[in-house]
């Protein structure tokens, strides 16, 4: 087994935790990503968001220096909203705290409220803050917690208004693009949170955007109280989340599901999503479903047993095991950096009824650990982000890239994981993987399969 | 430029040559709130001591930094790849109220027994410099542990910019040198100083130099090796690219052994010539340089023919630069030059102020000249000037494709040779690729003139 006792961390599987909040903020309606710390933190992350996206995105900093670090940060940060108002005019920024200015005790929505007080309604946007010190938690608890932040700092009570809040989770653009279309489908209006389906996805320009079209509207977040109902995805959610405030603070009744990756998680959210229009499953999705189905019995026999790794943030792991057991591959090892203590529950409960043995399930574990025990569990099929390639290529086993980041293919922001559709694409992606290994492996090269 | 983008601020660090003599503001913090493309100390440390594939490169933080720092260089090693992992103590919220020095003994001594590096470099972070851990005596403690050596890197994030880490990174290495045995080097012997050896480069340029007769004795730091580094005090002299990253190193080297330094460039035709003779000629024999002459010859003779058949599809299309140090943008401007382009935006995260002056000597009247820039500003100068090639790092990429420009990445993480003279070549192949590719008639701002 593994080194449990190592200290040091070997190519980590999770990011820091201001990087998912900047990326949550990016997916509302002009918001600025705004990081409270060194410069470098913003740069590294626009740059490693870059690498995946191929898209701009501009997150500002208070770029503290040296005398800041001692006499605190305000005026940096105060320094910073000021210039970002005047050269974005943003209607909202979202300003997130990094490991330096939590340690050296800025009290951000203490300054946020001074900064207030200094400048009149008229000349500054909305100010959301959420703390975000990368040594507690990963991306998934910055995202999270930006979530949470901007409704509890956000939404009002409303009126009962006949919508729905979707918290769809950290997924591909694609994957936002679709939660809205199923929403449509099902006749439901809905409120997706975040939504950089478009902001972090956008077409050619002429013009440099001074912030991306798109994202969630602000009316639309200050109304979320009205819904009468959230859905909120993701199997290892924190116990306190956008969805509970909307529910502890406002009463709006609570659906928490896994992501919907794979036929039975999808089917969960649209017998939902039919409770809750009081419409069947529309014709478009039956046929999708359909297909799905179809295929499956035409692929099966090239994937049954198939030993997997699979490796990411958790909620994007169990979604993914869930589909991969059900199609008949075997899941062997299930991976996260991240530490959310409910990994491996959120694995049993979907692998339950299904006839395959119970996989390895890890948290808290970098690519050492993993490479090690993929190694000595033996597997042949890797799915997750690109940074896995590295242990794919020493195992000599095929990677389907999946999640954030892909940093060595194009178009990872237009992977759909969701639904029937998103299990079609994942489906033809890993039964086709496996069939040109063989066929790459094998010294007669059929040209039927 | 629109005013929008602008930041009054900003205004003394932007310069058009020919309006006013320059007086460039540079070198100073980066203005917050102004979406800066510089990253920080961190930052610049890592990428200098990254390529020294046989050391372990420990980062003491949080995890941010080490991730976002893996296998970040497309630099390569000949040998051992130990530089492509990345290591983090991943300090946690006890080790931030407790301190992280145990967590650091621990880490070095399992990575050390796991790895058996040759040195290890610990990279100190914002957060180390804030909790007070004695880096030092840790990694004293630790060399002594494990009779290797075990460096500091004092590169606390919010100490300045990249600069800063530049200089953190030579003091770490200048504790390396003047250790080693430097019996039977060569009177004839150059340290190559600030190449990274990015697709290979460095093994170009070594050819060349052995083909002068000239013993290279440490690569610093491109597919670079601690034993090299220990004895590279040895070398007759200090050959030095990329100035800004790795000059102090050169000029603690002179102090301590009174080793002379030539600043090179190895990108362009004319610079790269220039970096052969220079060097001949510093070791003042006629011999050398000839074979220089002959050397220059025969690339050149392979390489016009083909810059030629670019330079006919380019003459006259426009070119911006925006980069991490100046140096690389003078041979830029001039390897533009010779392809028929003009430079109409230059600009660097980290020019001083004798960068710029050189820079506004060797442009065209017009050229903007832009230190620590930003994307609006970047974006607004491109449209300004309708340009039709962007050159600078990934950060740089989306803006000029967001607004439909060719660009190429003259930056770290590129995959393609451009030093020297076979480097030359490729660089006119991906211009003219990236400039002459038919996909930019589909963009906004060039649809309307394409259609009828």
């Amino acid at each position: 087994m593994s080194t449990p006792d190592f200290v040091a961390t070997t190519n980590a599987c999770k990011l820091c935790r201001p990087l998912g909040a900047a990326i949550a903020f990016r997916g509302i309606e002009g918001c600025v990503p705004f990081l409270h710390g060194s410069q470098g933190c913003a740069t590294y992350m626009r740059r490693y968001i870059i690498s995946h996206f191929n898209e701009p995105i501009d997150i500002a900093s208070s770029s503290l220096g040296e005398k800041n670090a001692i006499y605190g940060g305000g005026p940096n940060l105060k320094l910073g909203l000021k210039n970002v108002t005047a050269k974005y005019h943003p209607q909202l920024i979202g300003v997130a705290t990094t490991c330096l200015t939590e340690t050296i005790g800025d009290d951000v929505p203490m300054l946020l409220a001074e900064y207030e007080r200094e400048t009149s309604l008229a000349e500054r946007p909305l100010l959301v803050h959420v703390a975000t010190p990368s040594y507690a938690g990963s991306h998934m608890e910055g995202f999270h917690g930006a979530v949470r932040a901007v409704i509890e700092q956000l939404a009002g009570p409303g009126v009962d208004n006949g919508t729905i809040n979707l918290l769809g989770g950290f997924v591909s653009a694609a994957d936002l693009r679709y939660l809205h279309r199923l929403c449509l489908d099902f006749g439901l209006s809905a409120t997706l949170l975040p939504d950089y389906g478009d902001t972090l996805d956008g077409p050619a320009l002429d013009d440099y955007p001074l912030i991306p079209r798109g994202g969630t509207p602000l009316s639309a977040i200050r109304a979320m109280g009205g819904a009468r109902a959230t859905v909120e995805l993701g199997a290892t959610l924190p116990e306190k989340s956008g969805g509970t405030v909307l529910r502890d603070s406002h009463g709006v009744p609570l659906h928490r599901l896994g992501l919907p990756i794979g036929i039975r998680a999808s089917d969960a959210l649209m017998e939902l999503f039919a409770q809750l229009s009081g419409r069947p499953l529309p014709e478009r999705l039956a046929a999708a479903r359909g297909r799905l189905v179809d295929s499956l019995v035409d692929g099966h026999k090239y994937l049954f047993g198939r030993r997997a790794l699979i490796y990411g943030e958790e909620d994007l792991v169990v979604g993914l095991t869930s589909f991969l057991a059900e199609i008949g591959i075997a899941p062997v090892l299930c991976a996260s950096g991240g530490k959310s203590g409910k990994l491996a529950e959120a694995i049993g409960a979907v692998l339950a009824d299904l006839p395959c043995a119970p996989p390895e399930v890890r948290e808290d574990v970098d690519f050492h650990d993993i490479e090690t025990l993929a190694e000595e569990l033996g597997c042949q099929l890797v799915v997750g982000h690109s940074k896995g390639y590295a242990l794919a290529r020493r195992l000599h086993v095929p990677l389907v890239r999946v999640g954030f980041p892909i940093h060595d293919r194009l178009g990872g922001q237009r992977i759909l994981h969701l639904g029937y559709e998103g299990a079609q694409g994942l489906f033809d992606t890993v039964v086709n993987t496996l069939i040109e290994w063989s066929q790459d492996s094998s010294p007669i090269g059929y040209s039927y399969m | 430029m629109n005013s929008q983008a602008l930041l009054s601020e900003r205004t003394r660090q932007i310069h058009r040559k020919g309006a006013t003599p320059l007086d460039l503001d540079c070198n100073k913090d980066s203005l917050a709130g102004a979406v800066s493309q510089r990253a920080c100390v961190f930052c610049g440390s890592r990428v200098v001591l990254y390529p020294i594939a046989d050391a372990l490169h420990l980062v003491h933080g949080p995890i941010g930094c080490a991730v976002y720092t893996w296998d970040i260089r497309g630099a390569l090693s000949s040998g051992p790849e130990l530089h492509r992992l990345s290591f983090s103590t991943d300090l946690q919220e006890l080790d931030v109220i407790f301190g992280g020095e145990k967590k650091l003994e621990k880490a070095l001594l399992e990575l050390i027994a796991r790895h058996s590096p040759k040195a290890a470099f610990v990279y100190s972070t914002c957060i180390v410099g804030i909790i007070g851990d004695d880096l030092a005596a840790v990694c004293r403690k630790v060399a002594e542990k494990t009779g290797i050596p075990v460096l500091p890197v004092q590169s606390e994030g919010f100490k300045g910019n990249k600069r800063a880490g530049y200089e953190a990174a030579c003091s770490a290495m200048a504790q390396l040198v003047g250790t080693g045995d430097i019996s039977g080097i060569s009177p004839h012997s150059i340290n190559i100083v600030g190449d990274f050896n990015l697709a290979g480069e460095i093994w170009l340029i070594r050819d060349y130099f052995a083909e002068l007769g000239i013993e290279v004795v440490a690569n610093i730091t491109g597919d670079g090796r601690v034993d090299d580094i220990r004895r590279c005090h040895g070398a007759a002299l200090n050959v030095v690219q990329c100035s800004g990253a790795t000059m102090d190193l050169a000029r603690i080297m002179q102090e301590r052994y009174g080793t002379p330094f030539l600043r090179v460039s190895y990108f362009g035709v004319e610079d790269m010539a220039e970096a052969l003779y220079a060097v001949a000629r510093h070791f003042g024999d006629e011999d050398m340089l000839e074979k220089a002459r002959q050397l220059v010859k025969r690339e050149l003779a392979g390489l016009l023919p083909q810059l030629a058949r670019y330079r006919r599809a380019l003459a006259g299309k426009k070119a911006a630069i925006y980069v991490g140090g100046a140096f690389k943008a003078f041979s830029l401007v001039k390897a533009f030059r010779l392809l028929g382009m003009s430079v109409v935006l230059v600009g660097s995260q980290t020019g001083t102020r004798e960068d710029y002056l050189e820079l506004e000597r060797i442009c065209d009247p017009g050229t903007i000249i832009v230190d620590d820039s930003n994307p609006l500003e970047l974006a607004s100068f491109l449209k300004e000037k309708e340009v039709d090639l962007f050159v600078g790092g990934v950060k740089e990429r989306p803006i000029a494709y967001k607004l439909g420009v060719a660009f190429c990445d003259h930056n770290h993480e590129r995959k393609q040779m451009l030093a020297g003279f076979a480097g030359m070549e490729n660089f006119a192949r991906e211009v003219h690729d990236s400039v002459m590719s038919p996909v930019w008639r589909f963009v906004p701002r060039r649809h309307k003139e394409v259609r009828p």
